[in-house]
C-alpha cells in the first residue's frame, strides 16, 4: 500500500486518488503548433528515479496536488497543493 | 551445431544417461558486430534468429543485462490471440499466431502451443458493441472470431457463473478459437538456441550503459564492464527500459512504464480448457498444463518501475475471479509477480527506424508484447536489413505520434483500459 500525503487531508491510501501524470506546462492552445501540442500530449520523460507528478484526491477533498515520487521505490518526498 | 531433438535423441540420452548439452554456447565478445540487439527477450532473440535464418546476417550480438527471458518474456501470462480491433493490428498479430503454430517444428524446440480457444466476456452493452465490431474486422481479415451467447459460453466453460443474478451478469462473449497459451520460457529458449546455432552471440549479464552516435549515426555501444563494441546498427528491444535506452541517443519516446501484476494458484486437476478474459472485471485466467491457474489483471493505476507485488492486486484479482467462478473459493494463491509494461498513447507498439541513423526501436509493447514476439522478430530483421519498415509494421512508426496517425487499439489490447 502506498500512502500519499494530501496537502489538505493528510496521508491517505493511494486508492483514494487518481493518478494524473507527470507535471508539465500546457502550451497555450491558441498559439501552439500541432507538433508542440502532440509532443505535450504524448511524450513523457518517464524517468527511472525521482519524478514530479500530479494527483487528484477523488475520494477526499477533490483537489489536485503535486508530489515528488521515486518511480522504483514509490517513496514520496514532497507534496504541494495546486490552486 | 547443437544436438537435434528427436525421439531418437531422447531414447539415446535416456539409455546412455549422458548430460544434455547446454542450449547456449558462451562466446568471447567481438570488437564489432554488424547488428547489436539490446534486450534478450523474445523480441530481441527472435530478431537475431530471423536476421541469421532469413537474411544470413550472422555477425549479430544480443546483449542482455540479466539472463534471457528475465523481463517481460518471463513475466507475462502466455496468452496468444489475434482478435484485435484495427485491420493493421489484426493482420500483424495474426501473422504472429501463424508463426507460433509452426514454431516448435521450425526451432526444433517444443514450445507447447495449446490452441484451446479464447473467450472475452461482455458484461455490458458497450462491450457487446465493441466485440461485434471486432468480430467483423476479424472476419474481414480472415481471422476466426464470433459472438456467442451465455448458453454457448456455459457449454465451453461449465464452471463460469452465467446466471443473471451476479453483480456483472455475462451477456455474451467474443469467441476466438485459434487463441490459446504457450510455454513462454520455451519460446525464449527455442529462439536463443536456434539463433546460437546459426552463429549469433548471446551475451547474458551484459548491461548497455551508453550508445555512441557520431554525425547522427550509431557507431557503437558501451557496456557496464567498460567495453566498447563497434556497430552500425542497434536495436532497442527492451521492455521497461525502452525510455532509458532511447535516452542514450536522445530519441524521446511516447511511453510511460506501468507495472502489471499476475499470479498463479496451486495446481489442481484440469477443468478449464479455454482462456477466459473479462474486461469489466479486469481479469484473465487460464489453466497451465501443470494444473495451476494463471491470473492477470490490468496495469497498476500509476506509472512505476517497481516490480513488487501488492496485496491490493491479490485481493482484487481473487474477488474478480470468484465473481466469474465461485467454485474456486478454496483455491490458494501460490505466488504473484509483476512485469513492466511500456504503455503508448494508442495501445499499439513503436517499431522501425528513428531520427538517429542505425538506431532502431521495437518497443512500447504495453501488455501485448509476448504474443507479438515472432512477427516482431521477422519484421525487425527485414527492417534492419533493408533500412525501412516492411508493410506489416508500416503503421507502427515513431513518427505517427507527431503526424497524428494513431493506431487505436484501446478497445482490444488489454483489459481495464
Amino acid at each position: 500500500m502506498m500512502l500519499l500525503p494530501c496537502p489538505w487531508c493528510g496521508a491517505r491510501d493511494a486508492g483514494e486518488f487518481r493518478y494524473v501524470g507527470e507535471s508539465g506546462t500546457r502550451p497555450d492552445p491558441a498559439t501552439a503548433t500541432r507538433d508542440q501540442w502532440r509532443r505535450y500530449l504524448y511524450f513523457h520523460a518517464n524517468p527511472r528515479g525521482w519524478v514530479r507528478e500530479d494527483w487528484y484526491h477523488g475520494a477526499g477533498c477533490r483537489r489536485y496536488f503535486t508530489v515528488g515520487r521515486h518511480t522504483v521505490t514509490n517513496e514520496v518526498r514532497t507534496a504541494r497543493g495546486r490552486s | 551445431m547443437p544436438t537435434r531433438y528427436s525421439a531418437w535423441s531422447l531414447i539415446r540420452h535416456g539409455v546412455s544417461g549422458d548430460d544434455w548439452p547446454p542450449i547456449l554456447r558462451q562466446h568471447d565478445r567481438r570488437e564489432s558486430y554488424d547488428v547489436v540487439i539490446v534486450g534478450g527477450g523474445v523480441h530481441g532473440l527472435a530478431t537475431a534468429y530471423y536476421l541469421a535464418a532469413d537474411y544470413g546476417v550472422r555477425n549479430v550480438a544480443v546483449l542482455e543485462k540479466s539472463y534471457i527471458g528475465s523481463g517481460g518474456s518471463g513475466r507475462n501470462t502466455a496468452i496468444l490471440r489475434s482478435n484485435y480491433l484495427t485491420p493493421e493490428g489484426v493482420r500483424f498479430y495474426d501473422r504472429s499466431v501463424k508463426l507460433y503454430e509452426h514454431l516448435a517444428a521450425e526451432l526444433n524446440f517444443n514450445v507447447m502451443f495449446s490452441q484451446r480457444g479464447h473467450l472475452t466476456l461482455a458484461h455490458n452493452d458497450s462491450s457487446l458493441r465493441t466485440m461485434r465490431w471486432r468480430t467483423e474486422v476479424n472476419k474481414l481479415q480472415g481471422v476466426d472470431s464470433d459472438m456467442i451467447d451465455p448458453d454457448e459460453i456455459k457449454k465451453l466453460v461449465p464452471y463460469l457463473d452465467t446466471s443473471n443474478t451476479t453483480r456483472y451478469p455475462i451477456l455474451g462473449a467474443l469467441y476466438h478459437p485459434p487463441g490459446g497459451i504457450v510455454r513462454h520460457d520455451a519460446v525464449v529458449w527455442g529462439y536463443a538456441r536456434a539463433a546460437d546455432a546459426r552463429g549469433v552471440h548471446i551475451h547474458q549479464g551484459t548491461e548497455v550503459v551508453g550508445i555512441d552516435v557520431d554525425g547522427g549515426r550509431v557507431t557503437g555501444v558501451r557496456t557496464a564492464d567498460g567495453h566498447r563494441i563497434a556497430t552500425g546498427a542497434v536495436l532497442n528491444a527492451t521492455a521497461g527500459w525502452s525510455t532509458l535506452i532511447s535516452d542514450m541517443v536522445g530519441v524521446r519516446m511516447p511511453v510511460q512504464t506501468f507495472p502489471l501484476q499476475a499470479g498463479v494458484t496451486e495446481p489442481v486437476r484440469p477443468f478449464l480448457d479455454t482462456v477466459v478474459v473479462s474486461g469489466t472485471l479486469h481479469v484473465y485466467v487460464s489453466q497451465t498444463d501443470r494444473g495451476e491457474l494463471v491470473f492477470g489483471a490490468s496495469v497498476d493505476p500509476y506509472a512505476s518501475y517497481s516490480t513488487r507485488g501488492s496485496l491490493e492486486f491479490a485481493e482484487g484479482v481473487a474477488g474478480h475471479v470468484l465473481q466469474l467462478m465461485p467454485a474456486l473459493s478454496k483455491m490458494r494463491l501460490l505466488r504473484q509477480w509483476a512485469g513492466l509494461c511500456d504503455m503508448t498513447p494508442d495501445f499499439s507498439p513503436i517499431m522501425g527506424p528513428t531520427p538517429v541513423a542505425g538506431f532502431y526501436v521495437d518497443v512500447g509493447w504495453g501488455t501485448y508484447g509476448f504474443k507479438a514476439g515472432p512477427v516482431s522478430g521477422e519484421a525487425m530483421a527485414d527492417c534492419i536489413v533493408n533500412g525501412r519498415p516492411p508493410e506489416i509494421i508500416a503503421a507502427f512508426g515513431l513518427d505517427r505520434f507527431t503526424a497524428g496517425r494513431l493506431v487505436g487499439e484501446k478497445g482490444a489490447a488489454a483489459v481495464g483500459h
